[in-house]
């Protein structure tokens, strides 16, 4: 039963993973990376990391949806309605990646991993927290500050016109730079 | 179901995303490779927990780890494509090429 579901869980992660690449629109292909996320999330749900799994599910579904709006804004083939070629260099990529699958699968085969250590905490979860909230408390910080870098950044990188469009690049502009005229206290 | 089994899933997943990275022209889909990638590296890291090192959290925290470079991988992808796209009118990797060596 473990081992069905193990392999079923295993195809569809790599098959949809790889028919993200071969559907010729961009919209299924969000979605069938979803899918191969989801069966990710099973598969870890396996191990028994009950709520790193469903960490997993929560974030991917947010983040394809997410994905799916810019899909629809930068899109090369709504809908898969043209049939057209997304690709570049697909020989050497292939190559490159066919490579890259046999030097892990042989290393993970070939390797002698080293016995089982010691058995799972009885709650992982708590265990993590606990972790989390002590002995890697700096990892935690890491994360944090560099989530809020990244909000920073990319906020900076998205915004089309900012102050320094607006009121010159020493912010003294007697009145600011705008297309439309108006606006609060002008 | 063993070590080497989910680690061979996982060195399939990060192939093809690394494949994906490298042949897709839309820089969203470069990014749809990333994930796929990183994909494999979470499932690599649970295996690695649960096979040999369960009685830590270290696994647990790569995964964590993994998860936000994600995130982050994401939104800082978008950032700059939208960035690229409002000065450039770009979205196709051959489109861009001012680093170009």
């Amino acid at each position: 039963m473990t081992t069905a579901l193990f392999v079923v869980l295993a195809a569809t992660a790599v098959v949809a993973g790889a028919l993200v690449f071969r559907v010729d629109s961009m919209a299924r292909a969000t979605f069938l990376l979803l899918l191969s996320f989801l069966a990710v999330a099973g598969l870890v749900l396996m191990t028994g990391l009950q709520y790193v799994g469903l960490v997993i599910v929560l974030m991917m579904v947010i983040e394809m949806v997410v994905m799916a709006v810019f899909m629809i804004m930068y899109m090369m083939n709504p809908a898969g309605l043209m049939s057209m070629s997304m690709f570049h260099n697909t020989r050497g990529a292939a190559v490159i990646a066919a490579a890259t699958f046999v030097a892990l699968a042989g290393g993970a085969l070939l390797v002698d991993w080293p016995v089982r250590g010691g058995s799972p905490a009885p709650d992982p979860t708590m265990a993590l927290g606990e972790s989390l909230m002590s002995g890697q408390m700096l990892t935690m910080m890491t994360l944090g500050v560099t989530l809020f870098a990244t909000i920073v950044g990319t906020v900076v990188l998205a915004t089309g016109r900012g102050r320094y469009d607006r009121l010159g690049d020493e912010l003294d502009a007697p009145a600011s730079d705008d297309r439309d005229r108006g606006g609060v206290g002008r | 179901m063993n070590l080497q089994a989910f680690l061979v899933v996982a060195a399939a997943l990060v192939s093809v995303g690394l494949f994906g990275a490298l042949t897709q022209q839309s820089i969203v889909m470069v990014m749809m490779g990333l994930e796929l990638l990183l994909n494999g590296v979470i499932l690599a890291a649970a295996a690695f927990w649960y096979f040999l090192a369960p009685s830590g959290t270290e696994g647990q925290v790569l995964i964590v780890i993994v998860v936000t470079a994600m995130a982050i991988e994401m939104a800082a992808g978008f950032a700059v494509t939208t960035a690229i796209y409002r000065a450039k009118r770009i979205d196709m990797t051959d489109d861009a090429t001012e680093l170009r060596g």
